[in-house]
C-alpha cells in the first residue's frame, strides 16, 4: 500500500506546512524517517539538489521521494498529494475572498494565530537543522569549518543591512551569500579534500 | 487563458532558484507590471493569503492568480506551469542520481556539501526571527517547538495544531476579560 502511504504522507505535509520552503522540511523529514523511505544522508543530498535546481523545495522532495519509493507514478502521486490541500484551501479562500477580507482583517483570533504560527515555524526550521547535525553529515572537523563559513556568509547581508553600506558593497555580499554559489563551492572543496 | 497562465508560470518556475519567496518578485513583474492582470494592492493581499494558508507559497500564489485571472482553467494552467519544471528536473535527477552517487568524485563532493546544506537551513533562522520581531519572551515558542521535535521526536503536525489551539484559547480568555 505504498501509494496510499505516499498520498497520505504528502497530503499531510501540504496541509500542515505553514510558512513555506524551509518550514516544510521538518515535516518531510519526519514522514520520510518514519517509513524509512530515505536515509538521513539521502535527505540532505536532495535538499542540496533542491537548492541548485529551480522550483519549490516541497515539490522537489515530493517528486524525489515518490520516484525512489514507487517509481514514476509514485512521483506523480506524491507531487499531486502535496499540492492538493493548497488547491482545496486556496480555492475556498479565493471564493470567499471579499467576505473573508471584511471579517478577518483586524480579527484578534486570526491575527494572533498567524503571529504565533510565524514564531512556531522558526522552531520547525531550527529542528530541521538540529536533526541533521549527525556524524553522517559532519564527518570531521573540516565539516564544521564548512558549516561555520556558510552560516556566516548567509547571515552577512542581514547583519550588514542596518549599516547602510554603499550599493556595490551590498551587491558583493549578496553574491557571496548566494546559496547556489555556496553549494557549488562546498562541493568543489569536498571534491578537493576528500577524493 | 489556460495557455497564457501556463506559459507565464512555466517561465517563472523554470527560472527561479530558491523556491517560493524567490518567485514573488518575478510573479509581480510578470502579472502586475507586464500583463496588468491584477493590481499592486491585490498582489500584496495575495502574498499575505498565500503565506497564511498552509502549503507551498509558490503553488498558493499560482492558485490565487489563476483563479482571479481565468477561473478554473486559469488555476489549472498556473499550477501546472508552476509545478511542471521542478517536477521534470527532479524526476530526471532521481533517475540518474542513484547511479551517480556511487561515483567517488560525487560522494567526495557531497561530503563537502552536506554540512553546507545544514548551515543553509540553520542560518535563515536569524533573518526569520528578525522579521517576525521575535522578543525574549516569545522566543520561548520556537525554542519549545524545536526541542519537542528534535529531542522528543514529536511530529511537527502536533506542534502546529497545538500552536493554533493554544493561541485561540488565550485570545478567547483575554477577549472575554476585556468585555
Amino acid at each position: 500500500m505504498i501509494y496510499l502511504q505516499l498520498f497520505l504522507s504528502f497530503f499531510k505535509i501540504g496541509l500542515f506546512g505553514f510558512g513555506g520552503g524551509l518550514a516544510i522540511l521538518s515535516l518531510i523529514q519526519m514522514e520520510v524517517e518514519q517509513y524509512g523511505w530515505m536515509s538521513q544522508q539521502e535527505f540532505v543530498d536532495i535538499v542540496a539538489v533542491s537548492q541548485v535546481t529551480p522550483g519549490p523545495i516541497g515539490i522537489n522532495c515530493a517528486t524525489y521521494v515518490g520516484y525512489t519509493t514507487a517509481g514514476f507514478w509514485g512521483s506523480v502521486l506524491a507531487t499531486f498529494a502535496i499540492v492538493l490541500p493548497s488547491l482545496i484551501i486556496m480555492l475556498s479562500i479565493c471564493k470567499a475572498y471579499f467576505w473573508l477580507n471584511k471579517r478577518f482583517q483586524g480579527n484578534p483570533y486570526f491575527e494572533q494565530t498567524l503571529r504565533m504560527l510565524r514564531f512556531a515555524v522558526i522552531g520547525l526550521v531550527a529542528s530541521a537543522a538540529l536533526m541533521l547535525i549527525k556524524p553522517t553529515n559532519f564527518i570531521d572537523s573540516i565539516s564544521w569549518i564548512i558549516f561555520a563559513v556558510v552560516a556566516i556568509l548567509t547571515v552577512l547581508p542581514t547583519i550588514l543591512s542596518p549599516l547602510h553600506l554603499p550599493a556595490h558593497t551590498k551587491k558583493v555580499t549578496d553574491i557571496i551569500s548566494h546559496p547556489i554559489l555556496l553549494i557549488i563551492t562546498a562541493g568543489l572543496a569536498g571534491y578537493l579534500i576528500y577524493s | 487563458m489556460f495557455w497564457q497562465l501556463f506559459y507565464t508560470y512555466l517561465k517563472i518556475g523554470t527560472f527561479t532558484l530558491g523556491g517560493g519567496y524567490a518567485m514573488l518578485p518575478l510573479i509581480q513583474r510578470e502579472v502586475v507590471d507586464r500583463k496588468g492582470w491584477i493590481n499592486e494592492e491585490e498582489f500584496l493581499n495575495m502574498i499575505a493569503l498565500a503565506q497564511a494558508a498552509p502549503g507551498l507559497i509558490a503553488v498558493n500564489s499560482a492558485i490565487f492568480i489563476g483563479w482571479r485571472v481565468g477561473g478554473w482553467r486559469g488555476v489549472a494552467g498556473a499550477v501546472l506551469g508552476a509545478v511542471l519544471p521542478s517536477f521534470l528536473i527532479i524526476l530526471a535527477i532521481a533517475i540518474v542520481f542513484t547511479d551517480w552517487k556511487e561515483l567517488p568524485a560525487v560522494e567526495a563532493a557531497f561530503k563537502g556539501i552536506r554540512p553546507a546544506v545544514v548551515a543553509l537551513i540553520a542560518a535563515p533562522i536569524f533573518k526569520m526571527s528578525k522579521s517576525a520581531k521575535l522578543g525574549w519572551l516569545t522566543a520561548l515558542i520556537p525554542i519549545t517547538a524545536a526541542l519537542l521535535i528534535w529531542l522528543l521526536h514529536v511530529n511537527p503536525v502536533w506542534v502546529i495544531l497545538a500552536t493554533i489551539i493554544l493561541t485561540l484559547i488565550i485570545v478567547d480568555i483575554t477577549e472575554r476579560r476585556r468585555k
